[in-house]
This record gives C-alpha cells, structure tokens and sequence, in this order.
C-alpha cells in the first residue's frame, strides 16, 4: 500500500517544488501552494511528460523545480558525516547521480498525475522566519496522500530540502539505502553505485 | 494483501481472542528461523546495515527474497492477466465492494481508536455505500463529500493503546509487517471483506483471491518506481513501511525525532564507524 503512495505521490512531490515567489516576502504554505499547483497544470498540459519523456521531465525538473530546492543540503544530509571530507570533485559527481536517480523516480511518478489536487494545511506555529515544516495532502481518488515539505528561507523566498511522502521523509530513505556502501567503500563506492544503478534505470528495460 | 490462512487454525486462534498466543507463535517462529540471539552476533551476521528495528534481518531478507519470487512467478503475472481481461468498470466495482466492507473493519477500528468523529463519518461513510451504492459496488459516498479519509487496521489500533511494534518482520507472502502488525494481521484476517461477505470457504477463497488479485493490479506502476529508486530494495521497503505505519497511528503527525539537521543518526548505518574519505 505504501508503494502505492510511494508512487503518486512522488510525482506530486515535484509539483510540491516550484513556483516563483517574485517580489515580496511569502509565506511558506503559499510557497508550496503555488509551486504545487504550477507543477500539477504542467503536467497535466503537457501530454510527452504524461508519457513518461525523461529528457522533457528533466527539463520540466530543470527549470521549476531545481531552483526551489537546496539540493546540497538535501545530498549532505543524506551522505551524512562524510560530506565534510569530501573533494570537490566527489560532491559535483555525487550531486549529478543522486539528482538522476531522483528525476527517475520523478518520471514513474509524474505519469501518475491525473485527477489529483493538492490541498495545503495552514502553517501552525512559528512566525514564518528559519526552516518550517509544510504539510500537504493530494487528493485523488481513494485515500489522501501525505505529502509534506521541509523548508528553509533563502532570501525573500523559500528552498526545500527535504520532501515526506505518506510518512517518509526522502533523506531519510537515502541515509538507509546510503549506509552500507559508505561504511565499507566511502564515498567513491556509493557513487560507483549510484552511476551503476543510473545506467541501469537508463537501459534496462522498464518491466 | 490478504491472505486465507487455513480456516481451522484462524478460527481457533481468533475464537481464543487472545493475540498475545499469535505473537508468542510467532515469535517463537522467527526465532527458530534465525536461532542467532545475541546482539554482538546479530552485528556480526548483518553487517553494517544492522539495525534495531530489525534484529531479524536475516530471516527478514531470505522471507523478503522468497516474497518476490512467488510475487514475479505468481501473483504479478495473475495481476496484470487480471487489468488485462476484466473490464475497468468491473474491476472498480470489485475494488469498490471490498473497499466498502474494509471501511467497516475502518470504521471498527476507529472506535476501538475513541476517535468518535472519524468513527462516525467512516460509519456514514459505510451505510451510505451499503444502501445507495448497492451494497458497496458504487462509491457514491465520495460524491456526496464522504470520501475515504483513511484505512485503519487492528495494528494501528494497538498502536494507537500504545502497544510497541516489536521488531520489523517479514511475512510470507503478506510482506512487511511487525511482530504487533503481524499478529494484530490474524484479527483483521477475521474480519477482512471476504469472510465477512461469504458463509462459504470456497467464496471466501475466491473473494481473496479476487482481492489480492485487486490490490497488486493497483500496485503495478508503484513496484516499477520502487525498482528504479532503491539501491537495497529490503532495507528500502523496510524503512518506507516503519515510517509509514508510525505516521499512520499519529495520522499523519508523530512527534519530532531527532532533526534530520546535518548529521542525525542514520536509522541504518549509525553502527557503522566512518572510514577515512578516500580522497584523490
């Protein structure tokens, strides 16, 4: 059943991050409102995405969802303490292949947008000011979705750097599936992993 | 998914009421298969990725393999000769008929929950379906703003009492659970859509087998994406199952763990020292 949610949701996920909050100071819910509702009428006007066309996928990630989101956070985050020894070089490889899994999963995930509309809870708490949590709900048909956002301001504007779908929190996922290779391969091994898993996703035929 | 375990047994079980003799089999189960008791063993058997959530990794992977086997060779290929052959509004009013009558078992369980007002909009939810959506075949609920709002199961209702969930266990066949969801499972059992609507065993059969046929149809698209994203599919699905059944029981809300803020312990890899970076 979670893979069900899992599934819709993730799509719905990206639709959580992007939208531009220009000139004046926003509130993070609006924040997500907007940039949910953004990403969910891209998609459903957009027939090659519904189709599951990585490369216009990408871009659509590209273009408005990447610039929402601290993706360096998020990458340290789920790396864990060996983020700080890392060289340069490490962190730009390990960005790129952590950010191609990602946008795959976005891909199954976005296919499934359908019907869906996001519902935004009202912030509880807090003035709006450091990182805040936003929750949010899909519906469609069957059961809602939880889907929530963990935010942090940047500038006038808000950057996500951790997305929870039905109960489990995205960085949290990659610290589990990250733990192994990093503790008996370092860093290198994970991104060796990763790139394999990436090409494979890349060929391999989707059963 | 459900599954008919023998009738003999189940009824016994359940006529005794009392789970704890469920658990305590299996346990004792679990234990056989593992035979490996001691924690410094257990570190030393399961590696890094060890975990306390998991103290039966072991058995959990090998039960987890098996599960997949029988899932590719079996119930996944039925599945989609099922989405292929049977009309879609067929297929809705099966998913509707079984949705309604797990509502009950919802509905049930939110008042074991003392959660009144979920109980009582599930419960209208229910009569509403029952009685104007021939008996369940239609959702006419949701058009009139009933809609589902959730599925409570027993083992949340345990949770909810405030009964741990034990270590992560791997079931046949059903999958992910916990020693409580897996035990709190015979209960639900009891009470799932096809022993409630049929007297006869071989209905009782074949409504479960038509529901868990049902329910993986659902899961096709979902079961690709996972293939796609997980490095470790086990420790994957284990982890998305823990954090969601915790989310379930605060509906959607527990209390704060440790910040996820830099470096939080992982839930699988704390035990594990950090090697020198191998830098270039």
């Amino acid at each position: 059943m979670f893979r069900r949610t899992l599934l819709a949701v993730t799509g719905l996920m990206i639709a959580g991050a992007a939208m531009v909050a220009r000139a004046e100071p926003v509130a993070a819910d609006v924040f997500v409102r907007t940039l949910s509702t953004e990403i969910i009428d891209v998609v459903k006007g957009d027939k090659a995405i519904q189709a599951g066309d990585l490369g216009r996928i990408r871009g659509l990630v590209d273009t408005k969802v990447m610039p929402f989101v601290n993706f360096d956070r998020m990458t340290a985050m789920s790396v864990g303490p060996q983020w700080r020894g890392a060289t340069p070089d490490q962190r730009k490889r390990m960005l790129e292949e952590f950010k191609t899994l990602l946008v795959n999963t976005y891909s199954g995930a976005l296919m499934q947008v359908k019907d869906q509309t996001v519902v935004v809870k009202p912030l509880r708490g807090g003035n709006g000011d450091g990182d805040v949590i936003v929750k949010s709900e899909v519906r469609g048909k069957g059961e809602p979705i939880q889907l929530d956002y963990r935010l942090e301001k940047a500038g006038e504007g808000w950057k996500i750097y951790d997305v929870n779908v039905g109960g489990f929190w995205v960085v949290e996922a990659y610290k589990g599936q990250f733990a192994k290779d990093l503790s008996t391969g370092g860093l290198d091994a994970l991104i060796a992993r990763l790139a394999e898993k990436n090409k494979a996703n890349a060929n391999g035929p989707k059963s | 998914m459900k599954r008919a375990l023998p009738d003999a047994a189940l009824a016994m079980a359940c006529r005794r009421g009392v789970i704890w003799f469920v658990a305590a089999a299996l346990l004792a189960l679990s234990g056989c298969a593992t035979v490996r008791p001691s924690a410094s063993q257990m570190a030393a058997t399961t590696g890094p990725t060890a975990y306390k959530a998991d103290p039966w990794e072991r058995f959990n992977r090998a039960m987890f393999n098996f599960n997949e086997v029988v899932d590719v060779a079996v119930v996944k290929p039925l599945a989609m000769t099922y989405q292929a052959v049977v009309p879609r509004w067929a297929r809705t009013g099966a998913d509707n008929f079984f949705g309604n009558l797990g509502d009950l078992w919802s509905t049930a369980n939110l008042v074991f929950q003392l959660k009144p007002k979920p109980a009582l909009e599930m419960g209208m939810r229910v009569a509403t379906n029952t009685v104007f959506g021939l008996l369940g075949v239609l959702d006419v609920a949701e058009e009139v703003g009933l809609e589902r709002r959730s599925t409570e199961d027993f083992g949340q209702t345990l949770g909810r009492w405030g009964l741990n969930s034990g270590p992560y266990l791997v079931l046949p066949i059903l999958g992910p659970s916990t020693l409580r969801d897996g035990a709190a499972r015979v209960v639900d059992l009891k009470y799932s859509p096809g022993r409630i609507a049929f007297r006869e065993p071989t209905d009782r059969t074949a409504a479960t087998v038509l529901q868990v046929l049902n329910e993986r149809g659902k899961l096709l698209n979902a079961s690709r994406v996972l293939d796609d994203i997980a490095l470790d599919k086990y420790i994957f699905v284990r982890d998305a199952y823990l954090a969601r059944r915790r989310s379930l029981i605060y509906d959607g809300d527990p209390p704060d763990e440790p910040t996820p803020a830099g470096e939080a312990p992982s839930p699988a890899g704390n035990a594990a020292p950090t090697p020198v970076p191998e830098k270039k």
